[in-house]
C-alpha cells in the first residue's frame, strides 16, 4: 500500500517572500550597524587560561641549574605513550641522574600522568601551546631543553580546591 | 564659457579617460573589501584587518598573490577563446563607464569640459548595447574551458542574462517617455530644477516619479551581475565555480574585476537614472547644464565640479553597499524560480508598468499639465499605488513556492478539490 504525504498548508503570512526578504534584510543591517564583537584578534590578544591547562614539558632545576630527576625511573613506566626515554647514571657521589632524559612531545597526550607521579616534582607540564617547529625531530626535548623552559607548571589540582571536591 | 572644441577637446578626452580608468580600477579594487569588510560586519566578523591599517593594503596582498600564482591551461580547453574570455568579461563593464556623467562641467582656460568621458547623443543604447556584451565573457569562457560544470555554468548564465536583459531594457523606457531625451546628461539635468531656462525639467529624482521603474532595473541589475540572489551562474553548490571553473590566478582575477566592475558601473548607473546622478540634493547652485547644441546654463566653478563628484560617489557608494548587503541576506533562486521570476512575473510586470506610466504621461499632456514637480508628484502618486499593488500580489505566492504548491493552488482555483495527500510509489 503506497504510503501516503500529508503536505501543510501554509497561510501567506509565512510563505511570503517579500516579508521574509525584508525581516531578513532588518536581521543583517541590524548587524551591519552594530556588529557583536566576537572575534578575537589571537596573535595580538590570548586567551586567559585556567591554571590546570595542560601544555609542553618543563623540568624543574635546583638551584645550581642542574636538574631535579633523580631517574627512579616511575614517569617512563607510568607514561602510557611511551614518550619518555630516560637512562639513568650514577655520579661519583652514588646519587642517581638522569644521563638521557627526552620527551618527545608529538607522541605526549599531555595526560600528566608523568607529574603526578613524580617523587621529587622534578617533570612538569607546563602552560605553553604555541608550539611549532620545522622538522619533527625538534619535537623530542632533550634533558637540557626541558630545563631551558620558562612558561609556569600546570597546577594539577584547582588551586582554590585542592581535594577536588 | 563655451564648452571645448578642436585640439583642446582632444586632450581633454585623453586625459578623462587616464585619469578615470585608473580611478575605477582603483575603486573596483577597494569594492573587493567593501565587500568583504561588508560581509564581515554581518557575520559578526572583523572582515581582513591585517593588511595595513584596517584591511586596505589587503587589495594590493591580493593582486600580488594573483600574479604570482600558477596559471593552469586545461587541457582541453581551446586556447584562443580561453584566453580571451577574461578580457572579454572585463571590457563590457568598463567601456560602459564611458558615458556616465560623473560630475558637473569644469570651467578651464580652454572652455568648458564636460565631467563624462564621451557624451554621445545616443548614451542610453549605448548603455544597452554594450550591457549586454558582457554576456559574451561568461559563455565564451564556459565553452572554452572544456568542461561540463564550466559549460554549465556559461549556459546558465546566458539565459539568465538575456532574460533579464530584456526586463533591464524595458524598465528604462519610462525613463524615456518622461525626459523625451536619449543624452545621459541631459537625464542628469532633467532630475534638476531649472527655473524656466531651457526645456522644462521634473526637478525630481526620478526614483520618486519613477519608482517602480528604478525597483525593476536594480532588481534586473542584480541579475545582470550575477550577483546573489541571482547568482546561478557560479552556483558554487552544483556547479563547483560556474564558468570559472578552470581559471587560475590573474585569469581568474579578472573575472571578479570584471564582476565588480559590473557592479559599480550598474551602481553608477542607478545613481544617474534615478538618484540625480551629481545632483547635490536641496540646492541649487550645482543646476548647470549644457544643452545639446553646446548652449551653457548656470554657473560652473571648479568646486561645484568637486563637490557633485563627491555627491555622485557618495551615491554610487550607497547603491554598492546596498548589493553587498542583499547579496549576504538572501539565499539564492532555483533556477526554475529565477526564470519564472524573470519571464513570468517581471516582464509582464514592466510592460504593464510601461502602459500605464505612457497613459498618465499622455493624460497629463491632454489635461495640459506643465512638465515639472507637479507633474512628477502625479506620477509618484500613480507609482506608489501600483507598488502597492505590485507587492500586495508578490507577497501571495506568486513568487516563491514550491513547485507543488504552485500546481494545487492552480488545480484548486480551476475548481477541483484540492489534493491534500499525494501518492507516494
Amino acid at each position: 500500500m503506497p504510503g501516503e504525504v500529508k503536505v501543510v498548508e501554509r497561510p501567506d503570512s509565512e510563505a511570503s517572500y517579500v516579508r521574509a526578504v525584508s525581516k531578513g534584510l532588518g536581521v543583517t543591517l541590524k548587524h551591519l550597524l552594530n556588529p557583536r564583537k566576537v572575534t578575537q584578534q589571537y596573535p595580538d590578544e590570548k586567551w586567559e587560561l585556567g591554571p590546570r591547562v595542560r601544555g609542553t614539558h618543563r623540568m624543574a632545576t635546583h638551584e645550581d641549574g642542574r636538574a631535579k630527576c633523580v631517574a627512579c625511573g616511575l614517569c617512563p613506566t607510568v607514561c602510557p605513550v611511551n614518550c619518555i626515554k630516560l637512562i639513568p647514571a650514577e655520579d661519583e657521589n652514588g646519587e642517581r641522574y638522569a644521563a638521557v632524559f627526552e620527551i618527545d612531545e608529538f607522541r605526549c597526550i599531555f595526560c600528566g600522568f608523568c607529574q603526578e607521579v613524580c617523587p621529587v616534582e622534578a617533570i612538569h607540564l607546563g602552560v605553553h601551546y604555541e608550539n611549532a617547529e620545522y622538522s619533527r625531530e625538534r619535537w623530542v626535548y632533550d634533558l637540557e631543553r626541558l630545563c631551558d623552559q620558562e612558561q609556569p607548571f600546570t597546577a594539577l589540582w584547582e588551586p582554590s580546591d585542592p581535594a577536588s571536591e | 564659457m563655451e564648452p571645448v572644441s578642436g585640439i583642446a577637446f582632444e586632450i581633454a578626452t585623453l586625459v578623462k579617460v587616464l585619469v578615470f580608468f585608473t580611478l575605477m580600477m582603483l575603486i573596483v579594487a577597494f569594492t573587493t573589501l567593501v565587500e568583504r569588510k561588508v560581509a564581515g560586519f554581518i557575520q559578526d566578523r572583523s572582515g581582513p584587518n591585517r593588511v595595513g591599517p584596517w584591511g586596505l593594503l589587503q587589495v594590493i596582498a591580493d593582486g600580488i598573490k594573483n600574479i604570482m600564482k600558477e596559471e593552469t591551461m586545461p587541457a582541453e580547453a581551446n586556447r584562443p577563446f580561453f584566453l580571451l574570455a577574461p578580457a572579454l568579461a572585463i571590457i563590457p563593464a568598463t567601456v560602459l563607464f564611458a558615458v556616465i556623467p560623473f560630475a558637473s562641467p569644469l570651467p578651464t582656460g580652454a572652455g568648458l569640459v564636460e565631467m563624462i568621458v564621451a557624451d554621445a547623443p545616443i548614451g542610453f543604447l549605448y548603455i544597452l548595447a554594450i550591457a549586454s556584451l558582457g554576456v559574451y565573457g561568461l559563455v565564451m569562457a564556459g565553452w572554452a574551458s572544456g568542461s561540463k560544470y564550466a559549460f554549465l555554468g556559461g549556459l546558465r548564465g546566458s539565459a539568465q542574462m538575456v532574460s533579464y536583459e530584456v526586463v533591464l531594457a524595458l524598465s528604462l523606457v519610462p525613463l524615456i517617455l518622461l525626459a523625451g531625451d536619449v543624452r545621459i546628461p541631459e537625464l542628469v539635468s532633467m532630475q534638476q530644477g531649472f527655473a524656466g531656462a531651457g526645456p522644462a525639467t521634473v526637478g525630481l529624482w526620478f526614483i520618486l516619479p519613477l519608482f517602480l521603474a528604478g525597483f525593476f532595473f536594480f532588481v534586473a541589475g542584480l541579475a545582470e551581475t550575477n550577483r546573489l540572489p541571482f547568482d546561478m551562474p557560479e552556483a558554487e553548490a552544483e556547479l563547483v565555480a560556474g564558468y570559472h571553473t578552470e581559471y587560475s590566478a590573474m585569469k581568474f582575477s579578472m573575472f571578479m574585476i570584471g564582476e565588480y566592475a559590473h557592479i559599480l558601473t550598474t551602481a553608477a548607473l542607478v545613481t544617474v537614472f534615478f538618484l540625480g546622478g551629481w545632483d547635490i540634493p536641496l540646492w541649487s547652485g550645482d543646476n548647470i547644464r549644457v544643452l545639446g547644441d553646446g548652449t551653457v546654463i548656470g554657473d560652473p566653478t571648479w568646486w561645484k565640479t568637486l563637490l557633485t563628484l563627491l555627491a555622485f560617489s557618495v551615491k554610487t557608494g550607497l547603491v554598492i553597499v546596498l548589493f553587498v548587503w542583499i547579496r549576504w541576506t538572501l539565499p539564492r533562486f532555483r533556477y526554475d524560480q529565477l526564470m519564472d521570476l524573470g519571464w513570468k512575473f517581471m516582464l509582464e510586470a514592466v510592460t504593464v508598468y510601461i502602459l500605464v506610466i505612457a497613459g498618465a504621461i499622455l493624460a497629463m499632456e491632454a489635461a495640459g499639465l506643465e512638465i515639472g514637480r507637479v507633474y512628477g508628484l502625479v506620477l509618484l502618486a500613480i507609482n506608489l499605488a501600483l507598488a502597492g499593488i505590485l507587492f500586495w500580489v508578490m507577497d501571495r505566492g506568486v513568487l516563491i513556492r514550491g513547485a507543488t504548491y504552485r500546481q494545487r493552488h492552480a488545480r484548486r482555483t480551476a475548481g477541483a478539490p484540492a489534493a491534500e495527500q499525494r501518492d507516494v510509489a
